[in-house]
């Protein structure tokens, strides 16, 4: 817009700058439901749309009058860069009469895209103005209504075009004149016309404050339309409302595992909560699995808890072994990790499991038949299965230290070895620490997902609080108290190597937790992820999206530093809470429940339905925000 | 038969409802004070919303025993605090309980109260206090019996939210009076009021700003002083324009708008102030507009009438903000044909409004016309505007005529409209009638009005001439009232301005030379500056000159030498001397004056005056007598050349040399064509 201007201002000077700076603020704030990539705001007059008698300088806000002005065929005008936004609710600018020229014959107001430009506004159709000689209103006719005072040099007069009821008022000199045009067509431009010689006047679109209080206008309409939402009349059903809202906090509570508030409100308000409590506490301990970045216990639990359920969603199972092969390279997911941490305390803290190698063998059955449910059901699977039990404890030989959990380990798979090798630079980089000591780096390891834990649950500050009674009370107990008091346990597995912590610690996260076998672990999962993606796409069709997640997940490999890299963000902790509610929302859905809480259900709805208000050019929907009523 | 038998029947439902009554107060009297507690809290939740039973309990004689109890410094907190809380409850009925608790003293008792220090017990006596006070039948006088009262109120502000709504409710529905202002300016309403405009609560910001309206209402010194007061460091002006914001409540902006009113109409604010043309004024003109309740628009035209009324600036902003003109025509459509057939209760409530819209409705037009041109243009092309002031004129609310005839009475001040709207509307027809029987605020207001509509220029003096205005005038020139006295003997002299000779001898004859010269030693000087106008206006035209001093030369060449002997003012000495001119201007009318030598000398004596205007008129006369065509004029001129006024006549002509022409002398010379041989052969 700049560049165009013909003004004493340009793009680098600093009063321009300010200016525009201004310009923004002030847009931003009297209209803070417009979308300017969809619809931009006019913001100054239009070089190309105008007629050839108008002239334009400073910026394209000043405009003169260049004709003969002999006649009302001289008459020349200029519209706005664009048409006003109906999102504006209302819409205010203000123009100043430089100089009132010869006659003074100047229009001030509104026209639609391709009215004639060689004519003042209000005379043809779709075209609405106020003139200074007069003080006549003109409405699509080329004969005016008496309707203010007349104005001339040194006079602002403002027009605002209310997009709520359609209607139109002038001010001038900060005073309103009242209400001009009624039943006013959507997408005009401000436009403004001149008839003789000398005549200029001064646009402010926002560049300046305004004469007139236009946001004490807009804060009365703003009033008016948060009050017709509040008085919205229920009539009779008064009750079936409140219910109605009980429902939507008990559900929404419910949704997100909130076990211990949901009954309280429950309880408080004499409702019923549709899902059994188990169910709930199942499903928040699930859902703490996948934010703890232990998608592989999260399967399994899925898995045991809701047999079949990813069997009927493929996508979902790929997500998810898809992030668990994410996590593994992150060292958090419990196939990798399993082999890093070798305190018995920590393996203890592992639910319905006395060690960590049966937990392998007696749920495996059980539990990978479910994991792989798409692949067994094809009968494809079993011998990956086999193979990837056999990895899970491949690595425990290299690394006797590591007692009890790689008991149950075989042999190593050549995959693995030749992973390390051909990531050389890696393992180099590495090697020093994992060479030294293995026990430093996985504690190390340990105590970063500790970490990383606390932020996470900093994050989700509420939730985690909430539910810190049940854990310890309740269900997942072990597990839960992993979360929780992550930094106390890890202490306790700590003391022994109290010396290292530091070195450990700043030595900063390693693929796999640095841990050989881990990553043996690693490799040979996305083996099987690779091909359980083929399989899907034979059986049900290429799909982009898998192949994509795929490559990503994979390109962390070709890093040295995965945490740092172009595609490092899926190791981000956030990246699980998308996979999380997608996995909740399923396993609502397979108990007939609504997969989304009905309250975000509504105030989804309600926010695209203010979207939509300012596609269908709706101007109350820059008073009737959602936000203004999110507290 | 039937009326027999119905009325021992309704007895008994009487006594019944009496029983049941009378037991609440017999309990009232056990002497068990545990009993008695608990019978005041059962005749508490018996009475509310029950205005049947608080008539009962007040006729069965429960207040005095109830303030008894009150007062009791023996009975429990909690029973003094059930008693208030009683009487509050009975408060809320009709009036009749007012003034049934007003007369057994209960507003000395519960003032007595508030020395309590128990601010629960401190609350309901307010609370009580505030119910009776804001009752109309409540004097408020009672409020100011004992000084020591506002202070104590005042010191109470700070106990809690409640009191400070109460008493700032009490105080203002008890300010009417410059009296009350002062008194509770003087105990420091102002300072501690003040702080209360940003309380979190809305009632008692909304009490708080009352107070405010009603202390600042036509008081310099509140107004004053009010302009200079911060609130948490910022200005009280810029408070009320907070208040006066548009997503206020109206009841909010209103009050606001109406404190800035009076602040600027008492002088503290400039009528230029932006927070009066941008805020005030603009917010008025809102509150007249349709979608607000009845009361609103009125409350809100009336405020803005008085805003703008002696401010043409404003007059010209207002009649261009948001289509006032037009607005307020809708003012005179209630009760709408709509109400009427739809629904009984808002004909109803239409119905007690539209005297009260219309009147509001005329002052504001009447304000809105009263300088400018323009304007008054606009207001009779109002839809039926005309029509609607003259059906006003006679309409039985005297509210609604006093306002019609101010409105009417402002337009009339515009030639065009006189010569236009004003005839083709007869309005000189309901004038008159108004001005047959009419209390005198209406009549000043209507007889002023008919002193513009007698103008010379006026199409209506004609018929207004024929319907016997004389007589009227005449005695209107008796009353009382200088207001009436002036508008009177203004009409008149209106009438007799280039009038016929039967018009003048009509004015004469009607009027009495006797009250004619009353009137010129009435003590109002304007009563006097017109009846010297009328004087005047009677004596021009040289056959009516003569006419009238031949038959009243005497007593009026009386007058003349009185008032110029007497102490006035030089508008007054002049007026007189223009009388004695055009008396000169006559045939034999300047004969009184020649032969009246003490008369030549006063002439003389005003010749040599300092001020300028009297010389004129005095030279004026002078040159009226010398005149060089007329019978006689030789004679006359040497009479005045041997009394010496060739001296007084060259000290003139030197002190306006060396250009003559230049000096008003001269001026006036040309003007009434007098040849300079006169002159010359004076000189």
């Amino acid at each position: 817009m700049a560049e165009l201007g013909a003004g004493s201002l340009s793009l680098g000077d600093p009063a321009f700058n300010y200016q525009e700076h201004e310009l923004n603020e002030r847009l931003k704030r009297l209209y803070p439901a417009v979308n300017e990539e969809e619809t931009p705001l006019p913001r100054s007059w239009s070089p190309k749309d105008k007629y050839s008698y108008i002239g334009l300088s400073q910026n394209n806000l000043r405009v003169h009058y260049k004709g003969h002005g002999k006649n009302h065929k001289d008459a020349a005008s200029v519209r706005a860069t664009h048409p006003i936004p109906a999102a504006c609710g209302i819409y205010y600018f203000e123009v100043k009469i430089v100089s009132k020229g010869r006659d003074g014959y100047m229009g001030i107001g509104l026209s639609a895209q391709g009215v004639n430009m060689n004519r003042l506004p209000g005379w043809d159709k779709h075209s609405y103005g106020y003139h200074g000689d007069d003080g006549h209103s003109f409405c699509s006719s080329g004969t005016g209504q008496p309707y203010g005072p007349t104005f001339t040099t040194g006079d602002v007069i403002g027009c605002c075009v209310n997009l709520i009821n359609n209607t139109c008022f002038y001010t001038k000199n900060g005073i309103s004149l009242g209400v001009a045009f009624t039943d006013l067509p959507p997408n005009l431009y401000p436009t403004v016309g001149l008839q003789t010689p000398g005549e200029i006047v001064d646009a402010n679109f926002g560049q300046q404050p305004f004469v007139f209080d236009i946001e004490d206008y807009m804060s009365e309409w703003r009033a008016k339309i948060h009050g017709m939402i509040a008085r919205f009349p229920i009539g009779e059903r008064l009750g079936e409302w409140q219910s109605v809202l009980q429902n939507m906090v008990s559900s929404y509570l419910v949704h997100h595992g909130y076990c211990a508030t949901a009954t309280a409100f429950a309880r408080a308000t004499e409702t019923i909560i549709q899902e059994e409590q188990t169910s709930i506490k199942n499903r928040q301990r699930i859902q703490k699995l996948v934010l703890a970045g232990r998608v592989g216990e999260a399967i399994d639990a899925t898995q045991h808890l809701y047999p079949g359920l990813l069997e009927h969603n493929p996508n979902l199972l790929f997500m998810l072994k898809c992030r668990q092969f994410v996590e593994m390279v992150n060292g958090t997911d419990s196939e990798v990790r399993c082999l890093t941490i070798r305190s018995p305390k920590s393996q203890d803290s592992y639910p319905g499991s006395p060690s960590l190698s049966p937990r392998h063998g007696a749920s495996n059955t059980h539990l990978h038949t479910g994991a792989d449910s798409p692949t067994c059901s094809n009968g494809v699977t079993p011998p990956n299965k086999s193979k990837s039990h056999s990895g899970t404890g491949s690595s425990s030989i290299k690394y006797p230290s590591v007692s009890s959990s790689a008991s149950s380990s075989t042999s190593s798979s050549p995959s693995s070895v030749n992973y390390s090798e051909s990531n050389s630079s890696d393992s180099t980089k590495s090697q020093p620490h994992s060479a030294n000591s293995t026990q430093e780096t996985s504690l190390s390891l340990n105590f970063r997902r500790n970490q990383t834990h606390v932020t996470r649950s900093s994050n989700h500050d509420s939730e985690m609080e909430i539910e810190a009674e049940h854990y310890t009370n309740g269900v997942v107990e072990g597990s839960s108290a992993r979360i929780m008091n992550g930094t106390y346990k890890h202490e306790e597995i700590l003391q022994p190597d109290d010396n290292s912590i530091d070195e450990g610690c700043t030595n900063g996260r390693q693929l796999c937790g640095g841990n050989q076998a881990a990553t043996e672990r690693m490799i040979h999962f996305g083996r099987e992820l690779q091909a359980l993606n083929e399989q899907l796409g034979r059986e049900y069709g290429k799909n982009a999206t898998h192949k994509k997640m795929l490559q990503d997940a994979f390109s962390l490999l070709a890093y040295s530093d995965p945490w740092n890299c172009p595609v490092g963000q899926q190791l981000d902790p956030t990246q699980r809470e998308s996979l999380c509610s997608a996995l909740n929302s399923a396993i609502l859905e397979s108990q007939n429940l609504p997969k989304q809480p009905p309250l975000m259900l509504a105030l989804g709805q309600a926010t695209e339905c203010v979207q939509l208000m300012a596609r269908v050019r709706s101007g109350s929907c820059s008073f009737a925000r959602v936000d203004n009523f999110l507290h | 038969m039937a009326c027999l038998l119905e009325a021992p029947l309704r007895i008994s439902v009487l006594s019944e409802v009496t029983a049941t009554s009378r037991h609440y107060v017999d309990r009232l009297f056990d002497p068990d004070p545990q009993k008695v507690l608990q019978g005041v809290i059962d005749m508490k939740n018996a009475v509310i919303g029950n205005n049947k039973q608080k008539a009962n309990l007040i006729v069965l004689g429960a207040v005095p025993r109830l303030l008894y109890l009150l007062q009791q410094s023996s009975s429990s907190l909690e029973l003094r605090t059930e008693c208030a809380v009683v009487l509050g409850s009975l408060a809320m009925g009709t009036e009749n309980n007012i003034k049934s608790l007003v007369d057994c003293h209960i507003i000395p008792a519960l003032l007595q109260g508030l020395l309590c220090p128990e601010l629960i017990f401190i609350e309901v006596c307010l609370r009580c206090l505030r119910t009776v006070f804001i009752s109309p039948v409540t004097p408020v006088q009672l409020l100011y019996t004992d000084p020591t009262v506002i202070p104590h109120l005042m010191s109470l502000l700070s106990r809690s939210q409640r009191t400070q709504e109460y008493i700032t409710q009490i105080f203002s529905h008890c300010c009417k009076t410059p009296e009350h202002q002062t008194v509770l300016f003087n105990h420091g309403a102002i300072q501690n009021i003040a702080p209360l405009l940003i309380s979190p609560s809305y009632k008692v910001r909304m009490q708080a700003l009352k107070c405010f309206s009603v202390l600042a209402y036509e008081n310099t010194q509140v107004s004053m002083t009010l302009v200079n007061v911060l609130v948490d460091g910022e200005l009280l002006s810029q408070v009320f324009v907070r208040m006066m914001q548009r997503d206020q409540p109206i009841e909010m902006q209103l009050t606001a708008a109406k404190c800035l009113t009076y602040m600027c109409r008492a002088g503290a604010i400039r009528t230029d102030d932006s927070c009066v043309v941008l805020k005030t004024l603009p917010c008025l003109v809102r509150m007249c507009s349709k979608e607000h309740l009845l009361e609103e628009r009125v409350e809100g035209a009336e405020t803005l009438a008085y805003l703008m009324e002696p401010d043409v600036e404003l007059q010209r902003i207002a009649s261009t903000t948001d289509h006032l003109v037009a607005m307020l025509a809708d003012y005179f459509k209630y009760p709408s044909s709509v109400s009427a057939i739809t629904d009984i209760k808002r004909l109803d409530h239409d119905l007690k409004h539209a005297h009260e819209l219309r009147q509001a409705a005329f002052k504001l037009y009447a304000s809105l016309g009263s300088n400018d041109e323009d304007i008054r243009k606009k207001i009779t092309e109002t839809e039926n505007m005309m029509d609607r002031i003259v059906s006003g004129l006679s309409e039985s609310s005297i509210k609604v005529r006093l306002a019609a005839v101010r409105c009417l009475h402002s337009l009339s001040r515009s030639v065009q409209q006189l010569r236009t709207s004003f005839h083709d509307h007869a309005v000189w027809r309901p004038l008159m009638k108004l001005l047959q029987n009419a209390p005198d605020e209406v009549l000043v207001m209507a007889s002023s009005t008919l002193c513009n509509l007698l103008l010379e220029f006026s199409p209506s003096k004609e018929p207004i001439l024929e319907s016997g205005v004389i007589e009227l005038l005449c005695s209107l020139t008796q009353s009382d009232s200088p207001a009436l006295r002036v508008n009177g003997i203004w009409a008149l002299m209106n009438m007799a301005f280039q009038a016929e000779q039967k018009v003048k001898v009509e004015i004469v004859r009607s009027l009495g030379t006797e009250q004619l010269f009353r009137l010129l030693s009435d003590p109002d000087s304007n009563v006097l500056m017109k009846t010297l106008g009328l004087l005047r206006n009677l004596l021009s035209t040289r056959p009516h000159i003569d006419q009238i001093m031949s038959s009243h030369g005497k007593q009026i060449m009386q007058a003349v030498t009185l008032i110029l002997e007497a102490e006035h003012s030089i508008e007054v000495k002049e007026q007189t001397l223009c009388i004695l001119a055009n008396i000169a201007d006559g045939n034999t009318a300047k004969e009184l004056i020649m032969t009246n030598d003490d008369m030549l000398q006063k002439i003389k004596y005003y010749m040599g005056h300092s001020n300028v205007k009297l010389q004129l008129a005095a030279t004026f006369c002078i040159s009226n007598l010398i005149w060089n065509e007329e019978d006689g004029s030789q004679e006359r001129q040497d009479k005045l050349r041997e009394m010496g006024f060739v001296d007084i006549l060259h000290k003139l002509t030197q002190a306006s040399d060396p250009n003559l022409c230049d000096s008003p002398l001269f001026c006036v010379c040309l003007s009434k064509g007098i040849n300079e041989s006169a002159w010359v052969s004076l000189l």
